[in-house]
Protein backbone atom coordinates (compact mmCIF):
# COMPACT_ATOMS: atom_id res chain seq x y z
CA UNK A 1 0.00 0.00 0.00
CA UNK A 2 0.82 4.04 -0.76
CA UNK A 3 1.24 5.55 2.78
CA UNK A 4 -0.25 9.40 2.99
CA UNK A 5 1.26 12.20 4.55
CA UNK A 6 -1.74 11.68 7.07
CA UNK A 7 -0.09 8.34 7.63
CA UNK A 8 3.63 9.57 7.67
CA UNK A 9 2.48 12.35 9.85
CA UNK A 10 0.90 9.43 12.59
CA UNK A 11 3.77 7.80 12.78
CA UNK A 12 6.55 10.44 13.16
CA UNK A 13 3.62 11.23 16.41
CA UNK A 14 3.63 7.36 17.32
CA UNK A 15 7.24 7.53 17.47
CA UNK A 16 7.83 10.97 18.98
CA UNK A 17 4.98 11.64 20.50
CA UNK A 18 1.71 14.37 19.64
CA UNK A 19 4.23 17.26 20.39
CA UNK A 20 6.81 17.08 18.22
CA UNK A 21 4.63 18.03 15.27
CA UNK A 22 5.00 22.17 15.34
CA UNK A 23 2.32 22.92 12.55
CA UNK A 24 1.53 21.30 9.01
CA UNK A 25 0.27 23.35 6.01
CA UNK A 26 -1.84 20.96 4.08
CA UNK A 27 -3.72 23.67 1.92
CA UNK A 28 -0.48 23.54 -0.91
CA UNK A 29 -0.71 20.50 -3.16
CA UNK A 30 2.26 19.13 -1.50
CA UNK A 31 1.57 19.30 2.08
CA UNK A 32 4.19 20.04 4.55
CA UNK A 33 4.55 18.70 8.15
CA UNK A 34 6.59 21.66 10.33
CA UNK A 35 8.79 19.70 12.95
CA UNK A 36 10.53 20.93 16.30
CA UNK A 37 13.72 22.26 15.13
CA UNK A 38 15.54 20.52 18.10
CA UNK A 39 13.92 17.10 16.96
CA UNK A 40 14.70 17.52 12.94
CA UNK A 41 17.36 14.61 12.82
CA UNK A 42 15.50 11.77 15.23
CA UNK A 43 12.67 12.74 12.39
CA UNK A 44 14.49 12.60 9.41
CA UNK A 45 16.73 9.53 10.88
CA UNK A 46 13.40 7.72 11.50
CA UNK A 47 11.94 8.88 8.13
CA UNK A 48 15.08 6.96 6.59
CA UNK A 49 15.40 3.66 8.47
CA UNK A 50 11.36 3.31 8.85
CA UNK A 51 10.75 -0.56 7.26
CA UNK A 52 7.44 1.17 5.91
CA UNK A 53 8.65 4.44 4.23
CA UNK A 54 12.85 4.06 3.64
CA UNK A 55 13.37 7.73 2.61
CA UNK A 56 16.70 7.14 1.31
CA UNK A 57 16.97 9.93 -1.23
CA UNK A 58 17.40 14.11 0.36
CA UNK A 59 15.96 15.53 -3.08
CA UNK A 60 16.87 18.99 -1.74
CA UNK A 61 17.53 21.59 1.38
CA UNK A 62 16.06 24.81 0.89
CA UNK A 63 16.05 27.28 3.15
CA UNK A 64 13.33 30.32 3.16
CA UNK A 65 13.58 34.09 4.16
CA UNK A 66 10.24 35.34 4.89
CA UNK A 67 11.28 38.89 5.62
CA UNK A 68 11.96 40.89 8.50
CA UNK A 69 7.91 41.97 9.22
CA UNK A 70 7.24 37.87 9.57
CA UNK A 71 10.91 37.52 10.93
CA UNK A 72 10.79 33.44 10.50
CA UNK A 73 13.33 31.74 8.19
CA UNK A 74 11.88 28.46 7.40
CA UNK A 75 14.34 25.04 6.20
CA UNK A 76 12.29 22.68 3.86
CA UNK A 77 13.44 19.57 3.37
CA UNK A 78 11.78 17.16 0.34
CA UNK A 79 12.41 13.56 0.90
CA UNK A 80 11.88 11.32 -1.32
CA UNK A 81 11.89 7.13 -1.22
CA UNK A 82 13.06 5.42 -4.43
CA UNK A 83 11.84 2.29 -2.95
CA UNK A 84 8.25 2.93 -2.64
CA UNK A 85 7.77 5.93 -4.60
CA UNK A 86 6.98 8.17 -1.80
CA UNK A 87 7.46 12.38 -1.02
CA UNK A 88 7.39 14.29 1.72
CA UNK A 89 8.34 17.49 2.90
CA UNK A 90 9.84 18.22 6.40
CA UNK A 91 9.85 21.89 7.22
CA UNK A 92 11.40 23.46 10.07
CA UNK A 93 10.68 26.88 11.34
CA UNK A 94 13.70 29.38 13.35
CA UNK A 95 13.70 33.23 13.73
CA UNK A 96 15.53 35.38 11.23
CA UNK A 97 17.90 36.83 13.78
CA UNK A 98 20.04 39.97 12.28
CA UNK A 99 22.09 38.31 10.05
CA UNK A 100 24.86 39.81 11.77
CA UNK A 101 25.86 38.23 15.40
CA UNK A 102 21.81 36.36 15.51
CA UNK A 103 21.83 33.76 13.31
CA UNK A 104 19.38 30.83 13.76
CA UNK A 105 20.59 27.50 14.54
CA UNK A 106 18.75 24.19 12.97
CA UNK A 107 20.61 20.99 13.68
CA UNK A 108 22.29 19.61 10.82
CA UNK A 109 21.20 16.02 8.99
CA UNK A 110 24.38 15.46 7.52
CA UNK A 111 24.76 12.23 9.36
CA UNK A 112 21.04 11.30 7.95
CA UNK A 113 22.01 11.96 4.20
CA UNK A 114 25.33 13.32 2.95
CA UNK A 115 23.24 14.70 0.55
CA UNK A 116 22.66 17.56 3.07
CA UNK A 117 26.78 18.51 3.27
CA UNK A 118 26.64 20.36 0.58
CA UNK A 119 23.18 21.73 0.51
CA UNK A 120 23.62 23.03 4.36
CA UNK A 121 26.42 24.82 3.22
CA UNK A 122 25.07 26.99 0.27
CA UNK A 123 22.07 28.16 3.14
CA UNK A 124 24.68 29.07 4.91
CA UNK A 125 26.13 30.80 2.70
CA UNK A 126 23.26 32.18 1.42
CA UNK A 127 20.88 32.66 4.18
CA UNK A 128 23.27 32.75 7.13
CA UNK A 129 21.30 29.67 8.72
CA UNK A 130 24.18 27.83 11.15
CA UNK A 131 23.96 24.07 11.36
CA UNK A 132 24.71 22.89 14.18
CA UNK A 133 26.30 19.61 14.15
CA UNK A 134 27.68 20.34 11.07
CA UNK A 135 31.58 18.64 10.03
CA UNK A 136 32.47 21.43 7.49
CA UNK A 137 30.55 24.52 7.42
CA UNK A 138 32.10 26.70 5.52
CA UNK A 139 30.97 29.20 2.64
CA UNK A 140 30.96 27.44 -0.73
CA UNK A 141 29.83 29.55 -3.05
CA UNK A 142 31.21 33.31 -2.28
CA UNK A 143 34.33 34.03 -0.87
CA UNK A 144 34.88 33.08 2.61
CA UNK A 145 35.08 36.88 3.62
CA UNK A 146 32.01 37.86 1.88
CA UNK A 147 30.06 40.29 4.58
CA UNK A 148 26.30 39.60 4.72
CA UNK A 149 23.82 36.61 3.42
CA UNK A 150 22.68 37.85 0.15
CA UNK A 151 19.24 36.19 -0.34
CA UNK A 152 17.89 37.39 2.90
CA UNK A 153 15.35 39.53 1.42
CA UNK A 154 16.58 42.64 4.04
CA UNK A 155 20.29 41.94 2.37
CA UNK A 156 22.48 45.59 1.19
CA UNK A 157 25.46 44.69 -0.11
CA UNK A 158 28.93 45.69 0.80
CA UNK A 159 30.61 48.73 -0.55
CA UNK A 160 34.05 47.78 -1.45
CA UNK A 161 35.81 43.79 -1.75
CA UNK A 162 39.12 44.07 -1.47
CA UNK A 163 39.23 47.61 -2.83
CA UNK A 164 36.76 46.76 -5.85
CA UNK A 165 33.42 48.85 -6.00
CA UNK A 166 30.97 46.07 -5.58
CA UNK A 167 27.73 48.10 -7.08
CA UNK A 168 27.72 49.11 -9.90
CA UNK B 1 31.65 59.61 -14.92
CA UNK B 2 33.09 55.75 -14.36
CA UNK B 3 35.39 55.78 -10.94
CA UNK B 4 39.03 54.78 -11.41
CA UNK B 5 39.54 51.44 -10.13
CA UNK B 6 41.53 51.98 -7.16
CA UNK B 7 42.55 48.16 -6.85
CA UNK B 8 46.33 47.57 -5.08
CA UNK B 9 47.30 43.87 -5.24
CA UNK B 10 47.62 42.14 -2.13
CA UNK B 11 48.80 38.71 -1.82
CA UNK B 12 46.82 37.87 1.13
CA UNK B 13 43.48 38.49 -0.89
CA UNK B 14 43.55 34.48 -1.98
CA UNK B 15 44.12 33.56 1.34
CA UNK B 16 41.70 35.36 2.87
CA UNK B 17 38.95 34.96 0.03
CA UNK B 18 39.46 31.29 -0.75
CA UNK B 19 41.73 30.20 2.29
CA UNK B 20 43.29 26.26 1.88
CA UNK B 21 40.97 23.77 3.62
CA UNK B 22 44.23 21.39 4.43
CA UNK B 23 46.17 22.44 6.77
CA UNK B 24 49.53 23.63 5.28
CA UNK B 25 51.54 23.78 9.21
CA UNK B 26 51.11 20.05 9.78
CA UNK B 27 52.12 18.22 6.58
CA UNK B 28 54.04 14.75 6.72
CA UNK B 29 57.16 14.33 5.03
CA UNK B 30 56.97 14.39 1.54
CA UNK B 31 53.11 15.39 1.22
CA UNK B 32 52.45 18.37 -0.56
CA UNK B 33 49.70 20.79 -1.28
CA UNK B 34 48.78 20.78 -5.28
CA UNK B 35 46.12 23.34 -7.15
CA UNK B 36 44.05 22.12 -10.12
CA UNK B 37 42.55 24.45 -11.53
CA UNK B 38 40.55 27.12 -11.35
CA UNK B 39 41.81 27.48 -14.79
CA UNK B 40 42.60 23.69 -15.70
CA UNK B 41 41.44 21.86 -18.92
CA UNK B 42 40.46 18.53 -17.07
CA UNK B 43 38.43 20.19 -14.72
CA UNK B 44 35.94 21.14 -17.05
CA UNK B 45 35.45 24.11 -16.50
CA UNK B 46 36.29 27.01 -13.08
CA UNK B 47 36.27 24.57 -10.87
CA UNK B 48 39.69 24.65 -8.48
CA UNK B 49 40.29 20.94 -6.48
CA UNK B 50 42.56 21.28 -3.66
CA UNK B 51 44.68 18.15 -3.12
CA UNK B 52 46.78 16.58 -0.74
CA UNK B 53 49.20 14.57 -2.39
CA UNK B 54 52.20 12.02 -1.56
CA UNK B 55 53.73 11.30 -4.21
CA UNK B 56 51.40 10.20 -7.12
CA UNK B 57 48.83 9.62 -4.90
CA UNK B 58 45.85 11.74 -3.70
CA UNK B 59 45.45 11.48 0.21
CA UNK B 60 42.59 14.44 0.45
CA UNK B 61 40.54 16.19 -2.15
CA UNK B 62 38.52 19.28 -1.66
CA UNK B 63 36.59 21.50 -3.99
CA UNK B 64 36.49 24.89 -4.48
CA UNK B 65 33.47 26.15 -6.22
CA UNK B 66 31.99 29.95 -6.93
CA UNK B 67 33.94 30.82 -9.57
CA UNK B 68 31.17 31.03 -11.83
CA UNK B 69 28.50 32.08 -9.31
CA UNK B 70 26.05 34.42 -11.46
CA UNK B 71 23.24 35.04 -8.84
CA UNK B 72 20.64 32.84 -10.49
CA UNK B 73 18.79 32.68 -7.32
CA UNK B 74 19.07 36.56 -6.47
CA UNK B 75 17.87 37.50 -10.03
CA UNK B 76 14.94 35.12 -9.92
CA UNK B 77 13.40 36.62 -6.92
CA UNK B 78 13.33 39.71 -9.24
CA UNK B 79 11.84 38.66 -12.65
CA UNK B 80 8.75 37.68 -13.81
CA UNK B 81 8.22 33.92 -14.28
CA UNK B 82 8.84 34.08 -18.19
CA UNK B 83 12.43 36.47 -18.18
CA UNK B 84 13.58 33.99 -15.68
CA UNK B 85 13.77 31.26 -18.84
CA UNK B 86 16.66 32.84 -20.25
CA UNK B 87 18.90 32.45 -17.06
CA UNK B 88 17.98 28.62 -16.45
CA UNK B 89 19.39 28.03 -19.96
CA UNK B 90 22.62 29.45 -18.62
CA UNK B 91 22.70 27.17 -15.53
CA UNK B 92 23.56 23.64 -17.54
CA UNK B 93 24.35 25.71 -20.39
CA UNK B 94 25.33 22.08 -22.07
CA UNK B 95 21.52 20.95 -22.01
CA UNK B 96 19.25 23.90 -21.64
CA UNK B 97 16.55 22.45 -23.60
CA UNK B 98 16.52 20.02 -20.84
CA UNK B 99 16.58 22.67 -18.12
CA UNK B 100 13.85 24.69 -19.87
CA UNK B 101 11.63 21.79 -20.10
CA UNK B 102 11.97 21.11 -16.12
CA UNK B 103 11.30 24.51 -15.64
CA UNK B 104 8.46 24.97 -17.98
CA UNK B 105 6.85 22.00 -16.75
CA UNK B 106 7.12 23.36 -12.85
CA UNK B 107 5.46 26.54 -13.82
CA UNK B 108 2.36 24.75 -15.37
CA UNK B 109 1.61 22.56 -12.91
CA UNK B 110 1.63 25.54 -10.29
CA UNK B 111 -0.93 27.50 -12.96
CA UNK B 112 -2.65 23.99 -13.28
CA UNK B 113 -2.32 24.34 -16.92
CA UNK B 114 -0.15 21.20 -17.50
CA UNK B 115 -3.54 19.34 -19.07
CA UNK B 116 -4.00 22.37 -21.40
CA UNK B 117 -1.04 21.53 -23.73
CA UNK B 118 -1.60 20.26 -26.57
CA UNK B 119 -0.02 16.54 -27.89
CA UNK B 120 2.43 18.20 -30.58
CA UNK B 121 3.96 20.55 -28.19
CA UNK B 122 4.86 18.06 -25.85
CA UNK B 123 6.27 15.80 -28.60
CA UNK B 124 8.46 18.67 -29.68
CA UNK B 125 9.19 19.44 -26.28
CA UNK B 126 10.92 15.58 -26.05
CA UNK B 127 12.40 16.39 -29.34
CA UNK B 128 14.15 18.96 -28.62
CA UNK B 129 15.03 18.26 -25.25
CA UNK B 130 15.83 14.05 -26.45
CA UNK B 131 18.34 16.04 -29.08
CA UNK B 132 20.17 18.07 -26.31
CA UNK B 133 20.65 15.18 -24.11
CA UNK B 134 22.18 13.54 -27.06
CA UNK B 135 24.79 16.64 -27.51
CA UNK B 136 25.28 16.98 -23.51
CA UNK B 137 26.30 13.02 -23.52
CA UNK B 138 28.40 13.65 -26.95
CA UNK B 139 30.26 16.68 -24.83
CA UNK B 140 30.90 14.45 -21.99
CA UNK B 141 31.70 11.51 -23.87
CA UNK B 142 34.63 13.16 -26.12
CA UNK B 143 35.74 15.59 -23.53
CA UNK B 144 36.23 12.37 -21.03
CA UNK B 145 38.03 10.67 -23.79
CA UNK B 146 40.45 13.84 -24.51
CA UNK B 147 40.77 13.79 -20.37
CA UNK B 148 42.30 10.82 -20.37
CA UNK B 149 44.32 10.72 -23.47
CA UNK B 150 41.82 9.58 -26.81
CA UNK B 151 41.81 12.82 -28.93
CA UNK B 152 40.11 11.08 -31.89
CA UNK B 153 36.29 10.62 -30.34
CA UNK B 154 36.41 13.99 -29.21
CA UNK B 155 36.50 15.53 -32.82
CA UNK B 156 33.81 12.48 -33.81
CA UNK B 157 31.10 13.62 -31.45
CA UNK B 158 32.25 17.31 -32.05
CA UNK B 159 31.48 16.63 -35.52
CA UNK B 160 28.21 15.08 -34.79
CA UNK B 161 27.13 17.84 -32.10
CA UNK B 162 27.46 20.60 -34.51
CA UNK B 163 24.33 19.02 -36.66
CA UNK B 164 22.22 19.14 -33.54
CA UNK B 165 23.28 22.40 -33.06
CA UNK B 166 22.57 23.77 -36.59
CA UNK B 167 19.18 21.51 -36.28
CA UNK B 168 18.50 23.38 -32.72
CA UNK B 169 19.82 26.69 -34.06
CA UNK B 170 17.13 26.76 -36.80
CA UNK B 171 14.57 25.85 -34.36
CA UNK B 172 15.09 28.69 -32.23
CA UNK B 173 17.42 30.86 -33.45
CA UNK B 174 20.28 29.98 -30.95
CA UNK B 175 22.80 27.55 -30.86
CA UNK B 176 23.50 26.94 -27.18
CA UNK B 177 21.10 29.33 -25.10
CA UNK B 178 17.61 28.75 -26.66
CA UNK B 179 14.91 30.35 -24.79
CA UNK B 180 12.28 27.85 -27.13
CA UNK B 181 9.95 26.34 -24.27
CA UNK B 182 7.66 28.80 -23.32
CA UNK B 183 5.43 28.43 -20.06
CA UNK B 184 2.60 27.03 -21.85
CA UNK B 185 3.42 26.39 -25.05
CA UNK B 186 6.52 27.23 -27.46
CA UNK B 187 8.12 30.14 -28.79
CA UNK B 188 7.56 28.76 -32.63
CA UNK B 189 6.61 25.61 -34.11
CA UNK B 190 8.98 23.79 -35.70
CA UNK B 191 10.37 24.82 -38.74
CA UNK B 192 8.61 23.06 -42.09
CA UNK B 193 11.01 20.44 -42.98
CA UNK B 194 12.76 20.32 -39.92
CA UNK B 195 10.81 16.45 -39.06
CA UNK B 196 12.84 15.38 -42.16
CA UNK B 197 15.67 16.30 -41.80
CA UNK B 198 15.79 15.07 -38.23
CA UNK B 199 15.48 11.99 -39.56
CA UNK B 200 18.32 11.75 -42.07
CA UNK B 201 20.09 13.28 -39.00
CA UNK B 202 19.02 9.93 -37.00
CA UNK B 203 20.03 7.85 -40.58
CA UNK B 204 23.49 9.33 -40.45
CA UNK B 205 23.91 9.17 -36.73
CA UNK B 206 22.96 5.36 -36.02
CA UNK B 207 26.43 3.94 -37.26
CA UNK B 208 28.30 6.79 -35.74
CA UNK B 209 26.77 5.84 -32.82
CA UNK B 210 28.39 2.44 -32.95
CA UNK B 211 31.83 3.91 -34.18
CA UNK B 212 31.79 5.86 -30.90
CA UNK B 213 30.93 2.98 -29.01
CA UNK B 214 33.65 0.66 -30.78
CA UNK B 215 36.49 3.31 -30.52
CA UNK B 216 35.33 4.51 -27.03
CA UNK B 217 33.67 2.19 -24.68
CA UNK B 218 34.98 -0.93 -26.31
CA UNK B 219 38.38 0.41 -26.56
CA UNK B 220 41.20 -1.93 -24.80
CA UNK B 221 43.37 1.17 -23.56
CA UNK B 222 39.97 2.89 -22.41
CA UNK B 223 38.94 -0.05 -20.58
CA UNK B 224 42.11 -0.28 -18.63
CA UNK B 225 42.10 3.47 -18.00
CA UNK B 226 38.56 3.43 -16.52
CA UNK B 227 37.62 0.11 -15.20
CA UNK B 228 38.07 -0.13 -11.28
CA UNK B 229 38.42 3.15 -11.16
CA UNK B 230 36.63 5.49 -9.02
CA UNK B 231 34.18 2.76 -7.87
CA UNK B 232 30.82 4.29 -6.31
CA UNK B 233 29.46 2.03 -4.55
CA UNK B 234 25.41 2.09 -4.32
CA UNK B 235 24.31 2.54 -1.06
CA UNK B 236 27.00 5.58 -0.86
CA UNK B 237 25.63 6.76 -4.73
CA UNK B 238 21.48 6.73 -2.54
CA UNK B 239 23.39 8.62 0.59
CA UNK B 240 24.73 11.24 -1.44
CA UNK B 241 21.50 11.64 -3.57
CA UNK B 242 23.25 11.00 -6.74
CA UNK B 243 21.27 11.02 -9.82
CA UNK B 244 21.20 10.87 -13.37
CA UNK B 245 23.76 8.25 -15.09
CA UNK B 246 25.77 7.80 -12.02
CA UNK B 247 22.96 6.85 -9.97
CA UNK B 248 22.56 4.56 -13.14
CA UNK B 249 26.44 3.61 -13.57
CA UNK B 250 25.87 2.08 -9.63
CA UNK B 251 23.69 0.00 -11.30
CA UNK B 252 20.27 1.11 -10.00
CA UNK B 253 17.47 1.32 -12.56
CA UNK B 254 15.87 4.67 -11.70
CA UNK B 255 14.94 7.35 -14.57
CA UNK B 256 12.76 9.97 -13.15
CA UNK B 257 11.90 10.00 -17.03
CA UNK B 258 10.15 6.12 -16.25
CA UNK B 259 9.28 6.55 -12.94
CA UNK B 260 7.72 10.47 -12.86
CA UNK B 261 6.48 9.54 -16.38
CA UNK B 262 5.91 13.07 -16.97
CA UNK B 263 5.34 15.12 -20.54
CA UNK B 264 4.53 12.07 -23.05
CA UNK B 265 7.86 9.96 -22.21
CA UNK B 266 4.80 7.42 -20.93
CA UNK B 267 3.62 6.48 -24.59
CA UNK B 268 7.22 6.45 -25.47
CA UNK B 269 9.15 3.18 -26.17
CA UNK B 270 12.83 3.04 -24.27
CA UNK B 271 14.94 1.21 -22.09
CA UNK B 272 17.07 2.28 -19.30
CA UNK B 273 20.40 1.63 -19.30
CA UNK B 274 22.24 0.51 -16.25
CA UNK B 275 25.95 -0.08 -15.19
CA UNK B 276 26.47 -3.76 -14.60
CA UNK B 277 30.19 -4.17 -13.99
CA UNK B 278 30.93 -5.78 -16.94
CA UNK B 279 34.73 -4.46 -17.13
CA UNK B 280 35.50 -4.14 -13.92
CA UNK B 281 33.59 -3.34 -10.40
CA UNK B 282 29.76 -2.01 -10.52
CA UNK B 283 29.85 1.66 -10.35
CA UNK B 284 33.33 2.68 -11.93
CA UNK B 285 34.51 5.23 -14.38
CA UNK B 286 33.71 2.63 -17.37
CA UNK B 287 30.34 2.11 -16.47
CA UNK B 288 29.20 5.58 -15.81
CA UNK B 289 30.73 6.20 -19.63
CA UNK B 290 28.86 2.56 -21.01
CA UNK B 291 25.88 4.34 -19.78
CA UNK B 292 25.63 7.88 -21.06
CA UNK B 293 26.97 5.99 -24.76
CA UNK B 294 23.78 3.46 -24.07
CA UNK B 295 21.71 6.32 -23.28
CA UNK B 296 22.72 7.98 -26.76
CA UNK B 297 21.05 4.86 -28.47
CA UNK B 298 18.20 5.08 -26.20
CA UNK B 299 17.88 9.01 -27.10
CA UNK B 300 17.92 7.95 -30.91
CA UNK B 301 14.62 5.80 -30.03
CA UNK B 302 13.06 8.56 -28.90
CA UNK B 303 13.36 11.22 -31.30
CA UNK B 304 12.45 8.50 -34.00
CA UNK B 305 9.49 7.87 -32.03
CA UNK B 306 8.81 12.07 -31.67
CA UNK B 307 9.12 12.32 -35.17
CA UNK B 308 6.95 9.56 -36.19
CA UNK B 309 4.15 11.50 -34.04
CA UNK B 310 5.02 14.56 -35.23
CA UNK B 311 4.59 13.69 -38.82
CA UNK B 312 1.60 11.40 -38.37
CA UNK B 313 -1.20 11.72 -35.73
CA UNK B 314 -0.01 15.29 -34.19
CA UNK B 315 0.92 16.73 -37.66
CA UNK B 316 1.53 20.37 -38.51
CA UNK B 317 -1.74 21.87 -39.67
CA UNK B 318 -2.56 25.44 -40.50
CA UNK B 319 -4.94 26.56 -37.67
CA UNK B 320 -1.69 25.13 -35.42
CA UNK B 321 -0.59 27.81 -32.78
CA UNK B 322 1.60 26.95 -30.10
CA UNK B 323 1.70 29.74 -28.43
CA UNK B 324 -2.20 29.38 -27.51
CA UNK B 325 -2.18 28.35 -24.37
CA UNK B 326 0.69 30.57 -22.97
CA UNK B 327 -0.57 32.50 -20.43
CA UNK B 328 -0.65 36.28 -20.48
CA UNK B 329 -0.24 36.71 -16.94
CA UNK B 330 1.74 33.92 -15.05
CA UNK B 331 0.26 34.39 -11.10
CA UNK B 332 0.02 30.93 -9.64
CA UNK B 333 -1.52 30.84 -6.48
CA UNK B 334 0.50 30.87 -3.05
CA UNK B 335 2.02 27.62 -2.50
CA UNK B 336 5.14 26.23 -2.13
CA UNK B 337 6.02 23.64 -5.29
CA UNK B 338 8.78 21.13 -5.75
CA UNK B 339 9.43 19.80 -9.45
CA UNK B 340 11.74 17.44 -10.71
CA UNK B 341 13.06 16.12 -14.34
CA UNK B 342 15.64 13.79 -15.96
CA UNK B 343 18.41 16.27 -16.90
CA UNK B 344 21.53 14.46 -18.55
CA UNK B 345 23.14 14.73 -15.95
CA UNK B 346 20.56 13.79 -13.15
CA UNK B 347 17.36 15.28 -10.96
CA UNK B 348 16.92 18.65 -11.95
CA UNK B 349 14.35 20.07 -8.98
CA UNK B 350 12.88 23.86 -8.98
CA UNK B 351 11.70 24.74 -5.50
CA UNK B 352 9.12 27.45 -5.90
CA UNK B 353 7.64 29.98 -3.31
CA UNK B 354 4.85 31.88 -4.62
CA UNK B 355 2.77 34.59 -2.79
CA UNK B 356 -0.22 34.77 -5.27
CA UNK B 357 -0.42 38.37 -5.43
CA UNK B 358 2.78 39.04 -7.81
CA UNK B 359 3.94 37.50 -11.04
CA UNK B 360 7.54 37.36 -9.34
CA UNK B 361 8.64 34.21 -7.52
CA UNK B 362 9.12 34.94 -4.15
CA UNK B 363 11.90 31.65 -3.72
CA UNK B 364 13.32 29.94 -6.75
CA UNK B 365 15.85 27.48 -5.43
CA UNK B 366 17.71 25.11 -7.91
CA UNK B 367 18.47 21.79 -7.18
CA UNK B 368 21.49 21.04 -9.73
CA UNK B 369 22.37 17.72 -10.31
CA UNK B 370 26.26 18.58 -10.93
CA UNK B 371 26.28 20.29 -7.57
CA UNK B 372 24.83 17.14 -5.72
CA UNK B 373 27.04 14.81 -7.98
CA UNK B 374 30.40 17.11 -7.44
CA UNK B 375 29.94 16.16 -3.71
CA UNK B 376 30.72 12.25 -3.45
CA UNK B 377 34.06 13.55 -5.23
CA UNK B 378 36.11 13.77 -1.80
CA UNK B 379 34.53 10.31 -0.97
CA UNK B 380 35.49 8.36 -3.82
CA UNK B 381 38.98 9.51 -4.74
CA UNK B 382 40.81 8.86 -1.44
CA UNK B 383 44.32 7.24 -2.09
CA UNK B 384 43.90 7.01 -6.14
CA UNK B 385 46.63 8.84 -8.51
CA UNK B 386 46.32 11.96 -9.59
CA UNK B 387 45.90 11.15 -13.10
CA UNK B 388 43.04 8.82 -12.16
CA UNK B 389 41.57 11.94 -10.21
CA UNK B 390 41.43 13.13 -13.54
CA UNK B 391 39.36 10.32 -14.90
CA UNK B 392 36.49 10.61 -11.81
CA UNK B 393 35.92 14.14 -11.78
CA UNK B 394 35.93 13.35 -15.82
CA UNK B 395 33.28 10.81 -15.74
CA UNK B 396 31.59 12.76 -13.21
CA UNK B 397 30.34 14.76 -15.95
CA UNK B 398 29.90 18.24 -14.37
CA UNK B 399 28.90 21.85 -15.74
CA UNK B 400 30.23 24.41 -13.32
CA UNK B 401 27.49 26.67 -14.41
CA UNK B 402 25.01 24.57 -12.91
CA UNK B 403 26.71 23.92 -9.75
CA UNK B 404 27.59 27.87 -8.91
CA UNK B 405 24.50 29.17 -10.77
Amino acid sequence: MSYTFQDIKEAIQARFGEYVVAGENTALGQPQLIVKTSLVKDVCLFLRDDKRFFFDQLSCVSAVDNGPVKNTLEVIYHLYSIPFHLFFVLKVEVERGDGKEQLPEVPSVVDVWRTADWHEREAYDMYGVKFSGHPDLRRILLPADWEGYPLRKDYIEQEFYHGIKVAY
Amino acid sequence: MSQPINHTFDPTHLERSEPLVIDAGILKRGEMIINMGPQHPSTHGVLRLEILTDGEIVKDVSPHMGYLHRCYEKHAEKLPYNQVIPFVDRMDYMAAMNSEHAYAMGVERMLGIEHDIPKRIEYIRVLVAELNRLSSHFVAIGTYGLDIGAFTPFLWVMRDREHINRLLEWVSGARMLYNYIWVGGLFYDLPVGFEERCKDFVAYLKPKLIELQKVIIDNKIFIERTANIGVLPLDLAINYGITGPMLRGSGLKFDLRKVDAYSVYPEIDFDVPIGTGAMGTTGDCWDRTHVRVMECFESVKIIEQCIEQLLGEHKRTREFDPQAVVPKKIRPKAMDFYVRAENPKGELGFFFRTTGNTDIPFRCKVRAPSFVNLSVLQAVSKNVMIADLVAILGSFDIVMGEIDR
